[in-house]
């Protein structure tokens, strides 16, 4: 008996025993809070499942017919399709612009970098989702600001539908600093001998730009513009804190209406239909946005 | 000497679009800073100038009386319940995860990295309500279990992959010489790759430490009671616009909730931006 132990502890103290048992956390949390609560809510959203209610029953597809006949839903999707790819596109571009010119300041680049990229990391704390509500309010700073070079300080930026989604992807562009550092990052390994290069052949810096630089920063681009597409479909907080969804529904973004759903209209098993509905969408960007990898993203080495 | 100074003029130019860029972004913050000095009443009155006319501490003071009795100190601390045992979660599991992904030899590995890639594409949010939902199931909703459980187990693909990939960049020859020695798997962790993983950790620690601090969603979900709230909660409720709304206490009391995220970013910014420029990801 007393060996059987002994080998108990050596079997554990095997490599690649030792492996899986360093790994188990991820395999018991990667089941326990992704694919159970995943299949439970698939399963959920075939019944009116109801948080108060203890019984509940299996109703089809209900929930689904619910949630595409319900025009909100198709507000959501609008206002979320509007706001990603405006906002994602925008904040790329003011990232690429931007580390373009700090790479080539010297002196200051470390003051400007910080200056840049303080938005981004405190962009997401509420304390600025706040504080960009009162930008944009009628008796706001924008509106003074404006007073003061004699402009009409009366209008409502949050209270008209064309401009209320454009405060909100305005937060968002703001937050330009983490693209820009990666963008960054991936110039300054483009090496130099390609450039001279270029300049020895001739080449004009607007032709070494579109022929050198902006080639070799596809794949960046590609990479955050997945992961920023993504992002950009889950927009919650500024929604929910500045705008409540409206006017007129402009920025009823998809979560928020998932969490109205649920937490407003008490439709557990509609919300959950929902989720399964953004996952199938978000998968679905992403397989396009891979397909289209290959007509503009240079995959080669240097 | 034209070129030069062409080339000279065009670098003057560049500089000072990028020094006005740059205000434009900072401005805002300044402003709700420079504000919550300001008299309450006289914040929007005088939006257009930074300085205060009369500089008042006050806004701090009633801004920490908080609301319904409970003040922005209580706040305070559950912010940091919150994301220090969620970050000390995250490392925990992360590293252990990430050590084996990195040096572990088994029959699956490569399916389950790519199975912990695939969650870097499947955020918080599209798990929001199957989550919520199986959280209530477990009883679990009304406390910060749900904040705090989940990242003891490794699921935040994010650390994992900075970690992991950290990792690889050790040098195996290490290993191979800790076996000779005589050390375990487990060991060689402790010993050997935990403490040369230090700056990946810290990386590692500022996001998640920053995230959870931030997250409002989570908290709105599962957070009951006021008494309970982590700042980014109270925050909202005080300046619900329902009530009457004391702006200067608002902005006081946001100015504190970034103090941690401002003091990490200066003190701790070459692992910021390592963070992000390695794994490319914010």
């Amino acid at each position: 008996m007393k060996s059987k132990k002994f080998s108990l502890i050596g079997f554990l103290k095997e490599d690649n025993v030792a492996s899986v048992v360093c790994v188990m956390p991820f395999i018991i949390g990667f089941l326990a809070f992704l694919i159970v609560p995943m299949l439970l809510s698939l399963y959920y959203s075939f019944t009116n499942y109801h948080m108060i209610r203890p019984t509940y029953e299996w109703i089809g597809l209900d929930n689904y017919r619910n949630m595409f006949n319900d025009p909100r839903f198709w507000s959501s999707i609008r206002a979320t399709f509007y706001f990603t790819f405006t906002s994602v596109p925008l904040r790329l571009l003011f990232a690429l612009i931007v580390a373009l010119l700090l790479l080539k300041s010297s002196k200051l680049v470390g003051i400007y970098r910080a200056m840049y990229y303080l938005p981004s990391i405190l962009g997401g704390s509420l304390a600025v989702v706040i504080l960009w509500g009162r930008i944009f309010h009628q008796d706001g700073i924008l509106n003074a600001l404006l007073g003061l070079v004699g402009l009409n300080r009366h209008f409502a930026w949050l209270g008209d539908s064309r401009t209320t989604i454009w405060t909100l992807i305005l937060l968002a562009v703001w937050q330009f600093g983490s693209s820009m550092l990666i963008f960054l990052s991936a110039l300054k390994q483009i090496p130099d001998s390609l450039y001279e290069a270029s300049s020895i052949d001739g080449a004009s810096r607007p032709r070494r730009f579109f022929k050198i630089t902006l080639p070799l920063l596809t794949p960046t681009i590609f990479f955050n513009l997945v992961m920023q597409t993504i992002s950009g479909f889950l927009a919650f907080t500024q929604a929910f804190v500045i705008t409540q969804g409206g006017p007129r529904d402009t920025t009823r973004f998809y979560v928020l209406h998932m969490y109205q759903t649920i937490f407003q209209n008490q439709r557990p098993g509609e919300g959950a239909a929902q989720a399964w509905v953004m996952l199938l969408i978000i998968g679905a960007i992403t397989a396009i946005l891979f397909k289209t990898k290959r007509f503009w993203v240079y995959d080669g080495g240097f | 000497m034209m070129v030069n100074k062409k080339s000279r003029l065009g670098h003057f130019i560049s500089q000072a679009v990028v020094l006005i860029i740059g205000i434009v972004m900072i401005y805002p913050l300044i402003w709700m800073f420079m504000s919550a000095f300001k008299e309450t009443g006289q914040i929007f009155h005088t939006a257009t100038s930074l300085i205060p006319e009369k500089w008042t501490l006050e806004n701090y003071a009633n801004g920490w009386n908080g609301v319904s009795g409970v003040t922005f100190g209580r706040f305070f601390l559950n912010s940091f319940i919150i994301s220090g045992l969620g970050t000390v979660g995250a490392l925990v599991s992360s590293s252990l995860v990430g050590y084996s992904f990195s040096r572990g030899r088994f029959k699956g590995r490569k399916l389950l990295f790519a199975l912990m890639l695939s969650t870097l594409m499947l955020p918080a949010q599209v798990l929001m309500i199957p989550q919520f939902l199986w959280f209530n199931t477990l009883g679990w909703v009304g406390s910060y279990l749900p904040l705090i459980v989940p990242t003891f187990f490794a699921i935040q693909g994010f650390f994992v992959y900075l970690i992991t990939n950290f990792m690889d960049g050790i040098p195996k020859e290490l290993d191979e010489a800790a076996k000779i020695d005589g050390c375990s798997f487990y060991s060689i962790f402790a010993r050997i790759i935990l403490p040369l993983s230090v700056p990946a950790l810290i990386t590692a620690g500022i996001f998640s430490f920053i995230w959870k601090w931030d997250d409002f969603l989570g908290a709105l979900l599962y957070v009951r009671g006021t008494i309970n709230f982590p700042a980014s909660l109270a925050l909202r409720m005080f300046s619900d616009p329902s009530t009457a709304t004391d702006w200067g206490a608002i902005f006081a009391m946001s100015i504190l909730s970034l103090v941690p995220v401002v003091t990490i970013f200066i003190t701790l910014q070459r692992y910021l931006v390592e963070g992000i420029s390695t794994t490319g990801l914010k």
